[in-house]
């Protein structure tokens, strides 16, 4: 059954991280999202990357089918799911094939050698069976019968079919997981109470092989329970586990309550923005109205149509769905009204790659519409933190009567981390600019001086009855007017509102060093990585490499320029191929901006990161 | 439902201060004054109408009613005027929209609106032309028909607005001719008492690019013996001696002459608005003569509000979450010390 019995001591490590990667029918998610939110109920700081095919049920054993959950558990503060493994979970060859690549030399794998049939092998391109023909000596390989383990601690249960059988192997897997590190069941125990709640069989299956694996890593003695991973240091308040789209979601339940308009979603499913749309279309009891439209552009003109009768209106995307919307957002941007779309970056261009990530929408948030068509584009930049930055969406739409892009990614939005619970008292007020009285000379675009935000007269209300729409208006009236000077006048107006929005946005702040020899910038979901890189090197002796992490892209912070000027070199690490060093390349001359780029659907590694910035730094 | 007005509006009050643009001679000033003379009689606050239209000759019409009005964006109105409705059900939406902006770019919005039945009311002006760009076919233009992008004769069979409309499910459609404006009033008055989607085809002549399209039927002199108008709960009765009837043959309507061969009143078939089936409104919708005008579809059906805000309420019933912190806070959640 083993390979190999090896005694190694007990030790205390800050950091672990563990892959499962399976078919994608067989509950690799669902075994990954147990682990790290049992590993964070347990107090540890946790990041996880799911890296799923774009098929449902792609073939079975096949190379393109293998799905994974990566995710990284530590003591300390763990800012990305990390890039190199301690443990592989593989329930297949191919798992084990298309993942081996990321595994630690001499670390461990796991794998159900039930699996390793002379048909899967085939299937995942192996000539001999890697289990058999040495080629996996340099690491730990604990082969485990977990199918044929599975099924006989199943026997007694009534109810099951040989699928149902068979597909709860992942269950013994975790379980033999928990045990390596410490870990109680009773989390995943409760889940299957609360799941299976109707289906009391199958509470009785999963729970029988989850201990089943459990316990026969713990009584056969065939595994040392060698890491234990103490929690981590945390600041003190209420934590809970959230996913990215979750966050975004609550961020904009927030929003509403503290502003005190209702929430309108309009949007079309697409890939991997849609959980924001399941999130949210739950909460009618917020008085949520979700709205789940024929396309994308009727997603957001609803939206714009619930802008105009005075909701919090939203629409939620992804990057091909942001092309469909841009003349829909062109109008709401010229109507002035407050709208914010969300888009969850995929790799693209076209339909590209929905399940993976990239920063590539970019200019296209920034430019994608005709005509002269500023709006605010801000960016999330970690799984938490989309609750903060879709808050932060509603109140700047509010409150400066403009369509806001909020920009995340398929990384952030399908990782989860803890998040400290956010009381809605304790948020920042958000204003509006309703407008109820009929006051003499009232006008539609009657500006507030500071912010030029025209004020927000909402269907309903008598007396202030007025006409908006796509055509070139009168700076005060609304009315329509091409006359050239008045439509000069109104771009350099729809401009300049955008640009003090500078006036209310925090500026930016480096990490690591002030000034120095490098400036290493980043902007939305590359946050961990780069952190986590610029702080190992940091703790390696680089001193004078400071670290800048943008989420207000337009406009960019007021001190953006002075802090470049700190620094003797810039580098702008994306995950697309330059679009940001682009962006400060306009605003920003006299300076030289160097690029590190990444454009293969993944997150950066550390690795490469680091060794990127030696070259810069001597 | 909109509240009964105290004050009594005249047609004047719903006149917007903006000159209004279209060509001389052009049925949307019929439509327009109409609408303007409806209003009053509709029991609705000015403060509650909005009026949303997407691009084209038609869809200048906002700017010219004195309300709450939007001018969008090319066939996206059916989009915009879903989101208002949902927001605050007690407005009075209107779309302003033509055969080009319904038909063709927003087609798919046109029949998904109609699907859902949200209480909204599309006035569709159909001219079978393209006005505001000067004069190319539409999804309405008829096959041969010269246009300036069909010079020989256009080859695209055109959609039946009726038709598509029944097909996706619409339970309220009317069509009338452009010239017609006490008519016109009367079936906007009908179609704003109806609680669903209702779509209202105005036959509209345009002066400059398709003038005298309708003249055949719509034309003073030929109207009575080319249309029937159809009342629900009375006979189908046409013609300028009101001689004229409509029975059903097998699966064909068939023009009879009262008193001939037989016939009488009583053979004659008696128009039902409000029957769930569609089967005969869908015939008389594809008749060619003579051509069926007034309401011919008026089912009452339960309408996507009144679903939404059933179950709105039922959730609200039913939850434990009052604030979003009962939310954040519910679960499996941590302390940290």
């Amino acid at each position: 059954m083993l390979t190999e019995k090896v005694k190694i001591q007990p030790e205390v490590l800050e950091a672990v991280v563990i892959r499962f990667v399976g078919d994608s029918g067989d509950g690799m998610q669902l075994t990954g999202t147990q682990f790290s939110d049992t590993s964070a109920m347990f107090g540890n700081d946790i990041a996880t990357f799911p890296n799923y095919p774009s098929e449902i049920r792609a073939p079975q054993g096949s190379l393109y089918g293998v799905s994974g959950f990566q995710v990284h558990i530590g003591s300390v503060e763990v800012s990305t799911p990390g890039d190199n493994l301690d443990l592989l979970v593989a329930m297949n060859p191919a798992g084990l094939k298309t993942n081996l690549y990321a595994l630690k030399p001499g670390h461990t794998i796991i794998v159900d050698s039930d699996a390793f049939t002379k048909k899967n092998l085939e299937k995942a391109q192996y000539e001999t069976n890697p289990l058999e023909d040495h080629s996996l000596d340099n690491y730990r390989v604990i082969q485990v019968d977990m199918t044929s383990l599975t099924k006989e601690a199943l026997k007694d249960v009534e109810g099951l079919d040989n699928k149902a059988i068979t597909r709860s192997k992942n269950m013994f897997a975790l379980g033999m997981v928990y045990w390596m590190y410490g870990r109680a069941k009773e989390h995943t125990i409760d889940f299957f109470n609360k799941k299976f709640k109707t289906k009391p069989h199958l509470i009785e299956a999963n729970t029988k092989v989850l201990n089943a694996g459990y316990y026969f890593a713990e009584t056969l003695e065939l595994i040392p329970n060698a890491y234990t991973i103490s929690p981590a240091k945390m600041a003190s308040g209420t934590y809970r586990v959230i996913m990215g789209n979750t966050a975004t979601a609550w961020g904009f339940l927030a929003a509403a309550e503290k502003s005190g308009l209702e929430l309108f979603l309009g949007s079309y499913p697409i890939t991997p923005a849609t959980d924001i749309l399941h999130e949210l279309v739950k909460h009618k009891h917020f008085g949520v109205k979700a709205f789940q439209a024929e396309d994308e552009i009727a997603g957001i003109a609803s939206a714009i149509g619930a802008s105009f009768a005075g909701d919090l209106a939203i629409t939620t995307t992804s990057g091909p769905g942001l092309a469909l919307k841009g003349e829909a957002l062109g109008l709401a941007m010229t109507m002035e009204l407050p709208l914010v779309v969300v888009n969850v970056q995929r790799g693209g261009p076209s339909t590209g790659l929905p399940t993976k990530t990239e920063q590539s929408d970019l200019m296209q948030a920034m430019y994608g519409r005709n005509g002269e068509s500023p709006v605010i584009v801000i960016a999330a930049s970690t799984p938490a933190n989309c609750f903060d930055f879709a808050f932060q969406a509603a109140k700047l739409a509010l409150e400066h009567m403009t369509p806001v892009i909020l920009l995340t990614d398929g990384y952030i939005a399908n990782g989860s981390a803890p998040w400290k619970i956010q009381s809605v008292d304790q948020l920042p007020e958000i204003k509006n600019n309703i407008t109820k009285e009929a006051v003499e000379n009232w006008h539609p675009y009657t500006r507030n001086e500071k912010t030029l935000a025209r004020n927000w007269a909402i269907p309903g209300t008598p007396g202030l009855e007025h006409r908006v729409g796509g055509l070139e208006k009168d700076s005060i009236t609304g009315n329509v007017n091409q006359a050239p000077e008045n439509h000069e006048k109104m771009t350099y107006l729809r401009a300049e509102k955008v640009k003090r929005v500078q006036n209310y946005i925090p500026e930016i702040k480096t990490e690591f060093a002030d000034s120095g020899d490098l400036l290493v910038i980043g902007w939305g979901g590359t946050y961990g990585s780069l952190h986590s890189a610029v702080k190992q090197i940091n703790q390696e002796g680089y001193k004078s490499i400071g670290f800048a992490h943008f989420n207000y892209i337009n406009p960019l912070p007021k001190n953006t320029k002075e802090l470049l000027s700190r620094f003797k070199k810039i580098l702008v690490c994306e995950l697309n191929n330059g679009q940001f060093a682009n962006v400060l390349r306009m605003n920003f001359s006299g300076f030289e901006f160097l690029q590190f780029n990444k454009v293969q659907g993944l997150p950066f590694g550390n690795n490469e990161l680091i060794d990127e910035f030696k070259k810069l730094v001597k | 439902m909109e509240a009964i007005v105290e004050k009594k509006y005249t047609y004047r009050d719903f006149e917007s201060d903006q000159e209004v643009r279209w060509c001389p001679g052009c049925d949307d000033y019929v439509i327009l004054r109409s609408m303007q003379k409806a209003l009053p009689e509709m029991g609705v606050k000015r403060e509650d109408v909005v009026f949303i239209s997407g691009i084209g000759c038609s869809s200048r019409f906002p700017y010219y009613m004195n309300t709450y009005g939007m001018h969008t964006i090319h066939g996206r109105a059916p989009g915009i005027a879903t989101g208002v409705k949902l927001a605050n059900p007690d407005l009075s939406v209107w779309i302003m929209t033509g055969d080009g902006d319904a038909m063709a770019i927003g087609g798919n919005h046109f029949i998904h609106v109609l699907r859902r039945n949200i209480d909204l009311n599309i006035v569709l002006f159909n001219n079978e032309i393209y006005g505001l760009t000067k004069g190319q076919f539409s999804p309405t233009s008829l096959v041969g028909q010269k246009t300036k992008s069909s010079p020989y004769g256009n080859t695209q069979p055109p959609f039946s607005p009726g038709e598509l409309a029944l097909g996706a499910n619409a339970r309220f459609f009317a069509r009338i001719g452009g010239n017609v404006p006490k008519d016109i009033s009367q079936i906007l008055i009908e179609a704003h008492k109806f609680k669903g989607t209702s779509l209202i085809e105005v036959l509209q002549n345009c002066v400059i690019f398709n003038d005298g399209c309708y003249s055949n039927v719509t034309g003073k002199d030929v109207k009575e013996d080319k249309q029937i108008f159809l009342e629900h709960g009375k006979p189908m009765i046409f013609g300028k001696n009101r001689d004229k009837g409509l029975v059903l043959n097998k699966l064909k309507l068939e023009v009879v002459t009262i008193g001939e061969n037989g016939i009488t009143e009583a053979d004659i078939l008696v128009h039902d608005a409000k029957e769930k089936d569609p089967t005969l409104h869908q015939m008389l919708v594809r008749l060619k003569y003579p051509l069926a005008t007034g309401i011919i579809r008026s089912f009452d059906d339960v309408t996507f509000e009144e679903r939404e805000d059933a179950l709105t309420k039922q959730v609200k019933a039913n939850s434990k979450f009052t604030k979003t912190n009962d939310l954040f806070y519910s679960g499996e959640i941590y302390m940290v010390k």
